[in-house]
Order: structure tokens, then C-alpha cells, then sequence
């Protein structure tokens, strides 16, 4: 698979990081050499195999849907580089 | 008094027990050797003397009351992967900046309600995303061994491997009795083959992943680094757990892996993968490999040559798997909650420059690959399609849990590296965990055992692949190679 400048600008854009020309330049190369390597796997036949969801057979856990933890609105905006009482602060988003 | 530092972990906890000397004493030994070595190994980011000491102080308390906890008092290190409460936790990377979690990993936790002590934050590659450490925002881990070429002394500064690399090359350096590590494709194993230490990556759910940095959920485990077999097996003892908190960390009790220690391994079937047989192997690689295989023999194992037919595929399925679910959980740093915030003209363009600056190079590109390999038209294609080579992959190995008990490779094709070496092809770094990331993505446990040196005069590991919670069998059969092999300390103490 052969990645062009304008498809790594749109897989940045949607990764939400900003990459400058160089970068774009360079990342059109390894992004191609990665995908190019990794089509190996077309050789293989998979036909009728179910993708892996676990290593041995037990059943994901199960809780009861009730609260056990809340009542820390300090210690979930510690560490915000931006807060007004308990809220995070972002730039305005609605016009 | 003898050098503290040089003791293993069951040594010293044998040594608190008896009263030859206090934790205190032991702690304060390793912290003036961290602040030695520190300045040229970079194996802690983060040195937390002064919390070690208060712990410390309490595990004289309770020894001297005779209330002591399994691991009362030794002093180990943490990866900075692991969330440390009210201690800056980076994931070494920028983007976390000053973090300062509000709770503490399960496994963490776990250890300091046995005792332990932590002595500091250790070092590893960015979000444990590398396999030499030198993407680590905080610069690179120094190797403490160091090769010799033609006979001579080189002293080209070597990777301890990744992205464990603080872990081990504090272990091998002395500044910790052992020390916590991840392995998502061989992050624990082959940096412990890299600096003559054992490290041992559990089967998946054996331990909690909660508060542990994620990078990619469906492979990551925690497990230990430390100098020997028996050091492992007393730590991943008191890591492991069953937690409320983690939907994937199963209910099973713990066994008392120090137990398995010296039990015999007569009759015992060892399965030899042809497959591991890659091309560019070196020839020492080879006779390591040979060597593994007479001990376990003479030690009354049976050896059965096996196939693993999708072994080569591993790699590449990884790096679909890993990129895609790195890309997802790095998502989370936006700038808003924690960590760096990049100030931009609106709210995207405040997170496309966060994260601009915040994630070093090989971040970006595990990010950009694994949102490429998501995006609309292409999750069939790639995440779909290595998930059920993944399957064919476990497939192999249950086919050969019939004839076999435990597998013997090579952990890596080759002994510790130069820096820069393989930083310019991203590939060839990948070729690294080439013969451990078939074990993260079968979802087993991996153990690497140090088994020999390189013509250059470097260590090498041999890795034994476990049946799913059989971490016993490891511990029980990497004993025997340790007996056979010696151990492997750093013979030149260059930086003290």
C-alpha cells in the first residue's frame, strides 16, 4: 500500500496532531514501508477463523450496574491545566 | 560492611528477617547508588529517597515486632508506566508532563502492601513504545555492560533494551533488588536478555492492568525484572492478583511460585520450534540455543522438535494490533484533563498542537498507522484480518500443548546494540521482538533467562513459552538453566 502526502495529512488530521512539511514528507515513506511489510498477512487464509477475544475460555466479568465510586470532583480536575470550580476549561466551542 | 546492593531480593529479605541489618540500611545503600550511577545510567527518572526512607522506616517497625509482610522492607524500582499516587507519573513522555496521579496501580499497590519499598520511577521507552529506550522523553538508558570488539574494550554506550530499559539496566547495575516492567511485544523479556537479568512476562489477565499507562490493551501485561529465577517468582507473586477494577485480570488465585524453585524438571516435554530458525540468526544465537537444549536434557527433560507454522506472521499482525489500539488509547490525551496543554486558535487546533508537541517520533507514527488501519474501509482489512491471524497463531500452540509442556527460543536474535544503531529504520527495531511477540499475541507466559555471552562479551537470554497460566513450569524450568548457565553480573563497574 503506496500512502500519498494528502493521505498522511488526513490520517494526521484525524489523529488530531498537527505534522509539519517535513514530517509529511517523511512519515509518506515510512507509513508506506510499514503497510507494504505488514501485507504479508494476505497470504494467510482466513477464511472461517473467528478473531481472538481471549486467551482461555472464561467469560468476561459481570458487575452490578451501581455506583462504588464518586464524590472526587477535586481529584479528577488535579491535574487539568485549565479548571473553574470543578470544571475543565476549553476554548469556546459555540459560537 | 559487604555491598548491600549486590544482594538478591531473597537473600536480603532472608537477611531483614534474620536482623543482620535494617531496611533502613539496605534502602539508604541503594539510594547513594543511585545517586552515583544515576548521572551516566539515566535508569530512574524519577528518584523518590525521602518516600523509601518513610517506608522503610515502617518495615524496621514491623520487623522488629515481628509482623513482618512477605516482601517487608526490599527496596525496588517502578516503571514510570505505573501510576504512582501524589508521584509524577510520565509514561516518559511530554505529554503527561507533571502528572500526579490521585490513586496507585493495582500492582503497585499490591507490592507496597507486601512490604516493599519503592526507591523511584524508572525509565522506559515512550509510552513503551520502542525496543531500546532511546524514545523516552527523558533521553536514553545507558546499558551497564559494554561490549568488547577484537578483543578490545569498546566503549560504544549500548541500549538495555525496551521498553523496559530502566528496569533492567537498574537491576543489572544494582539500584534495586528488582523492579516492576510491561511487556505488550516483548518489553519485559528482551531488555532482561540485554543486561544478563530475568524477567517474566505473565500470561494475559494474570495481572491487574489498572493504573497501569495504557498502550495497547489486548497485549499489555505487567510482570518482573530482577536478577534471578527465584527473585522473579517471589515478585510476580505479589504483583499478581484477581481485580474488581480490571474486566480482564482473571479470578484465579495466585500459586506460590517460589515453591516451583528447584523442583526437578525429569520427564519433562520441551518443544523446539523450527520455525524460530530465522534467517540472519547469528551462529552464537544458535549454540545458546543448542547449549538450553543439552542442559534441559541432562536435567531429565525430554526435547521434541515442533512446528508453530504462523510464527512469521506475528510481527506483522502485531504491528496492526498494536498501532490500532495505541491510537485509540492515546486518544485520551487531549490537552483538556491532565497533562500538556498547547494553547491554539480553537479547540482542535489546541489538541492537534498538544499533541504535535507532546508525542515524540515514534508515538506520531504508532498513532498515524494505527488511525489509518482504523479508518472508515479499512478495519476488515487490517485490525479484522490480524485478530483471526492471532487466532491461527494461538491455534499453533494449542496443537502443540499436546506434545509438549513448555517451548524453548532464543529471546532475541541478537546481544545489546549500539545507540543509533537501529533508530534509522523503524523495521529493523521491530525485528527486535521478533521471537517474543508471538508469546503477547497467544496471550502466554514468556520467561527470559540469562544463558550465555556474546562473542562481544554481552549477555544473552534463552525464553521458555508457557501453557496459559502455567507460569509454574517457567519458573521451575528457567531455574534449571540458571543452575547450569551461572548468573550473569555486570563484571566492570565502569560508572562508580
Amino acid at each position: 500500500m503506496q500512502v500519498d502526502e494528502a493521505t498522511v495529512r488526513r490520517i494526521a488530521r484525524l489523529a488530531r496532531i498537527r505534522i509539519t512539511d517535513e514530517e509529511a514528507k517523511a512519515l509518506e515513506g515510512e507509513l508506506s514501508g510499514i503497510l507494504a511489510w505488514v501485507e504479508q498477512l494476505d497470504e494467510v487464509n482466513t477464511d472461517n477463523v473467528p478473531p481472538m477475544t481471549r486467551v482461555a475460555d472464561m467469560k468476561l466479568k459481570k458487575r452490578e450496574d451501581v455506583v462504588t465510586d464518586g464524590e472526587k470532583a477535586d481529584d479528577i480536575v488535579a491535574n487539568a491545566p485549565l479548571t473553574e470550580d470543578h470544571f475543565f476549561v476549553v476554548p469556546k466551542v459555540v459560537e | 560492611m559487604t555491598d548491600l546492593t549486590k544482594l538478591t531480593l531473597a537473600e536480603a529479605r532472608d537477611a531483614l528477617a534474620a536482623k543482620k541489618f535494617t531496611s533502613t540500611e539496605l534502602t539508604q545503600a541503594f539510594i547513594d547508588a543511585i545517586d552515583s550511577a544515576n548521572p551516566h545510567l539515566n535508569a530512574y527518572v524519577l528518584a523518590t529517597p525521602e518516600h523509601a526512607l518513610a517506608q522503610a522506616k515502617e518495615s524496621d517497625a514491623r520487623l522488629a515486632k515481628g509482623q513482618a509482610r512477605p516482601l517487608e522492607g526490599l527496596p525496588i524500582g517502578n516503571k514510570d508506566l505505573f501510576c504512582t499516587k501524589g508521584i509524577r507519573t510520565t509514561a516518559c513522555s511530554r505529554i503527561l508532563d507533571d502528572f500526579k496521579p490521585t490513586y496507585e496501580s493495582t500492582v503497585g499497590q499490591n507490592l507496597w502492601d507486601a512490604g516493599a519499598v519503592m526507591l523511584g520511577k524508572l525509565n522506559n521507552d515512550e509510552f513503551a513504545m520502542g525496543s531500546s529506550n532511546e524514545t523516552s522523553a527523558f533521553g536514553p538508558v545507558v546499558n551497564p555492560w559494554r561490549r568488547k570488539r577484537g578483543g578490545k574494550a569498546d566503549n560504544t554506550k549500548l541500549v538495555p533494551g525496551g521498553s523496559s530499559g530502566g528496569s533492567s539496566a537498574a537491576v543489572s547495575a544494582n539500584l534495586c533488588l528488582g523492579a516492576t516492567a510491561t511487556d505488550t511485544g516483548g518489553s519485559i523479556r528482551q531488555p532482561a536478555a540485554l543486561t544478563g537479568t530475568v524477567g517474566i512476562k505473565p500470561t494475559y489477565g494474570r495481572c491487574s492492568r489498572w493504573g497501569i499507562v495504557a498502550f495497547a490493551s489486548s497485549l499489555d501485561q505487567a510482570g518482573p525484572i530482577a536478577k534471578t529465577v527465584r527473585d522473579t517468582a517471589i515478585l510476580l507473586r505479589h504483583m499478581a492478583s484477581p481485580d474488581k477494577k480490571d474486566s480482564t485480570c482473571v479470578d484465579l488465585p495466585v500459586p506460590d511460585y517460589e515453591a516451583e524453585i528447584g523442583r526437578s524438571v525429569k520427564g519433562l516435554r520441551v518443544g523446539v520450534p523450527k520455525e524460530y530458525r530465522v534467517d540472519g540468526m547469528s551462529a552464537e544465537v544458535d549454540a545458546l540455543w543448542q547449549k538450553g537444549i543439552a542442559w534441559l536434557k541432562a536435567a531429565g527433560a525430554t526435547i521434541h522438535d515442533i512446528s508453530l507454522p504462523h510464527t512469521k506472521y506475528a510481527l506483522p499482525a502485531y504491528y496492526i494490533v498494536a498501532p490500532a489500539e495505541c491510537s485509540s488509547n492515546l486518544a485520551r490525551y487531549d490537552g483538556v484533563r491532565y497533562g500538556l496543554r498547547v494553547p491554539g486558535k480553537d479547540l482542535i487546533d489546541t489538541y492537534e498542537a498538544t499533541r504535535a508537541a507532546g508525542f515524540g517520533k515514534e508515538v506520531k507514527r504508532r498513532v498515524l498507522i494505527g488511525t489509518y488501519v482504523l479508518s472508515a474501509g479499512y478495519y476488515d482489512a487490517y485490525y479484522l484480518k490480524a485478530q483471526k491471524v492471532r487466532t491461527l497463531i494461538k491455534q499453533d500452540f494449542d496443537k502443540a500443548w499436546s506434545n509438549v509442556d513448555v517451548v524453548l527460543t532464543p529471546t532475541t536474535p541478537s546481544p545489546a546494540f549500539g545507540f543509533g544503531e537501529k533508530a534509522g529504520d523503524p523495521i529493523a527495531m521491530y525485528l527486535e521482538d521478533i521471537f517474543t511477540v508471538t508469546v503477547n499475541m497467544a496471550g502466554l507466559p514468556g520467561i527470559s533467562v540469562p544463558a550465555g555471552l556474546s562473542g562481544e562479551g554481552t549477555p544473552m537470554g534463552l525464553q521458555l513459552i508457557g501453557k496459559p497460566f502455567d507460569e509454574g513450569t517457567l519458573f521451575r524450568t528457567a531455574q534449571v538453566i540458571e543452575d547450569a548457565a551461572g548468573r550473569f553480573p555486570v563484571p566492570e563497574r565502569w560508572w562508580a
